[in-house]
């Protein structure tokens, strides 16, 4: 049976101007650097799909693309039908993105942050307070509703920004480090929640340096390695009959060469 | 898609009006400030000019010639005491706390006074006054004296007077020979005055809050959150420059209520002349609420433009503070001009064209022509920063530098 194709990017580029002191960090005279360069991958509706990278590779500017915080200077990614480039509202509309840079302020209840973001989803008022109370009860923010957002636990605010990052049910669920900086419990609760909506048929596009969240999560996976795509597949495809961890050195080593 | 503006307008006065210090200190602090500052100031004013009033002074003389007596004596709470004048005399008045003067007629001043030609070349009489300027009892008492003689020289050589304040005999009034209206002294003294309060009100309004609703929420990270929303750029700037326009028109309307409830205690009817009784039409109301909607408008809009080029809100404070002096100085301008300019052209420059409509109103000297120029051209003006403030949230550059 044919998939869905429900994320397609093609020839996805990115480029930052380095300042004199980043240059010097990275011992470079080039003025620019490429931060993502022509990557081209597809997503199917109902999997989650990891991109896998070291450090600085080009990950999270991949997914601020894909959730058009920031533009890219060539090429093009359409979700659901819509560009990055051309339709930017109608993709946010589509679409969840939650990554650490996104805060929520302190002043305000989760009550009232999620009853605010339903409404610039435009969700109407009597699917958001049943979704609201479902939420909150699932992810034990419930007894906290009322608590402002400085007063909670490190935990219980990414929680609450996991929450008010899905007010609106997208189809589509975009994670950068979903389990960064998270303590076992959260991690777990976030792990096993990712499951259950691709159980429902949603998309889950997640970038990630950790081996053991790959292979226990995703049903496919994107290599990216300064910002190229070197591998994309199932598990099985990628890696070769090899484990992940020993796939991607293999692949890093074909990339990098001797240099590390 | 006007609703998400709603949403964000709706958000930013909850989070305004829920933080019960930020409340305090924006909206209810400056009136209650500037109504404690300014009564204390007219209380003091008042309380250095009636002191020592009432205070007995003993008024040393020597040599007073009788034609003066009824003068002398009639000075109020005074105890006279006619008796030479010695130089330790004269020493002892340094002691500030003495409510003394000491007053040298020259022998004979009354025949010296008769005989006296200005065209012989000899030195007028001249009387001694001693006084210690320090203490308001002696001061008031040689002032008194001052006036009479230099009354009683200028009944002396009396060739012509100059608007001599003789009372009707049936009547008993005053002529006054100052023409202006009360209203026209009254509209003189607010033209200069209230629409550079005004402005000062209104800015210092946007600055406490616009830097931590834009420069903060950057700082905070709570910008990208909304960012990553289908919330349309210009739905979120118009959102903040509305929200920020409102709260800032209740921060300066609370300062207005501060100087209008204080000017009477700072400025007492009878001292500045005029009675304080506003004759203002409908139509100058109106003008003025528009003008100060306009103004703050284009407040907003140019503050949150600067706001969102910031990092962070210290740096917003630096950025905006050139901005502060240039409306510092519109403010200052009708101080030094007599009237307000005719070409609508300067109608176009904004600030400097709300300061002038204000002043033209409060001196009744309003037209038209220029309140719809500066309405027009405010109005155009805030369309283009909510364009640029668009244009800001939609570059990352902007939006995501650090």
């Amino acid at each position: 049976m044919e998939r869905e194709v429900i994320l397609r990017t093609e020839g996805l580029s990115k480029t930052f101007t380095l300042s004199r002191k980043q240059q010097k960090i990275e011992r470079s005279q080039e003025k620019r650097k490429t931060a993502v360069d022509t990557l081209s991958f597809e997503a199917y509706r109902g999997e989650i799909f990891g991109l896998l990278g070291p450090n600085g590779a080009g990950k999270t500017t991949t997914l601020r693309m894909l959730s058009t915080l920031i533009r890219p200077d060539s090429g093009d990614a359409v979700l659901d039908g819509y560009s990055v480039v051309n339709q930017p509202e109608a993709v946010r509309g589509k679409i969840g993105f939650l990554t650490s840079e996104l805060k929520l302020e302190d002043f305000f209840t989760p009550n009232y942050l999620f009853d605010f973001f339903s409404r610039l989803h435009h969700v109407d008022e009597s699917t958001a307070a049943a979704r609201k109370e479902q939420m909150f009860s699932r992810f034990g923010i419930d007894k906290f509703a009322e608590v402002k957002v400085a007063n909670l636990s490190t935990g219980m605010k990414q929680k609450l920004s996991l929450v008010i990052s899905l007010v609106h049910n997208p189809d589509i669920v975009i994670f950068d480090e979903p389990t960064n900086g998270l303590d076992v419990l959260t991690a777990r609760t976030v792990t096993d929640y990712l499951q259950e909506l691709r159980s429902e048929g949603k998309t889950i596009i997640l970038s990630t340096h950790i081996f053991s969240l790959v292979e226990r999560l995703c049903d496919r996976v994107g290599i990216i390695i300064d910002g190229r795509m070197v591998a994309c597949g199932t598990l099985d495809e990628v890696c070769n009959g090899m484990n992940i961890e020993d796939r991607f050195f293999e692949l890093y080593k074909e990339v990098k060469g001797g240099e590390e | 898609m006007k609703s998400n503006t709603l949403t964000i307008i709706k958000k930013e006065f909850a989070r305004f009006f829920g933080d019960r210090q930020l409340l305090f200190t924006s909206v209810i602090m400056p009136g209650l400030l500037i109504y404690i500052i300014y009564s204390l100031m007219g209380s003091g004013m008042e309380k250095m000019m009636t002191e020592g009033q009432d205070e007995m002074v003993t008024l040393r003389v020597a040599n007073l010639p009788p034609t003066l007596e009824p003068m002398v004596t009639g000075l109020p709470s005074t105890i006279i005491l006619q008796q030479p004048v010695s130089q330790e005399d004269i020493d002892n008045l340094k002691d500030k706390d003495l409510n003394e003067v000491l007053v040298r007629f020259p022998e004979d001043f009354g025949e010296m006074v008769e005989t006296y030609s200005p065209q012989s070349g000899v030195a007028a009489p001249n009387v001694e006054i001693y006084y210690n300027s320090a203490n308001n009892a002696s001061s008031r008492v040689y002032n008194m004296l001052d006036a009479s003689l230099t009354a009683y020289e200028d009944q002396m050589a009396n060739r012509f007077d100059i608007n001599r304040a003789t009372p009707d005999e049936e009547t008993g009034e005053v002529p006054s020979f100052d023409m202006a209206s009360q209203d026209d002294v009254l509209g003189s003294i607010l033209s200069k005055l209230i629409p550079m309060l005004i402005l000062m009100m209104l800015f210092s309004g946007v600055m406490a809050i616009a830097p931590s609703s834009i420069a903060g929420e950057k700082e905070r990270g709570t910008i990208a959150t909304l960012l990553v929303t289908p919330m349309r750029r210009n739905e979120l700037a118009l959102g903040k420059v509305v929200s920020l326009s409102g709260i800032a028109l209740l921060s300066g309307l609370s300062s207005f209520i501060g100087i209008v409830l204080s000017l009477p205690r700072m400025i007492p009817a009878d001292a500045a002349g005029v009675e304080l009784g506003l004759n203002y039409t409908g139509a100058d109301y109106t003008v003025l609420l528009l003008i100060i909607l306009a103004t703050v408008l284009i407040m907003a809009s140019a503050v949150s433009l600067l706001s969102a080029l910031a990092k962070d809100v210290k740096n917003a404070g630096t950025m905006i503070t050139p901005l502060m002096l240039v409306v510092m100085f519109c403010g200052l301008v009708p101080m030094f001009q007599s009237h307000v300019p005719e070409g609508l052209a300067a109608y176009l420059i904004p600030f400097y064209n709300s300061i002038q409509v204000m002043t033209a109103t409060f001196a009744h000297e309003m037209t038209w022509m220029p309140v719809v120029v500066t309405l027009g051209a405010n109005v155009v003006y805030t369309g283009v920063a909510v364009w640029g403030l668009t244009k800001m949230f939609n570059s990352e550059k902007v939006m995501f530098s650090k």
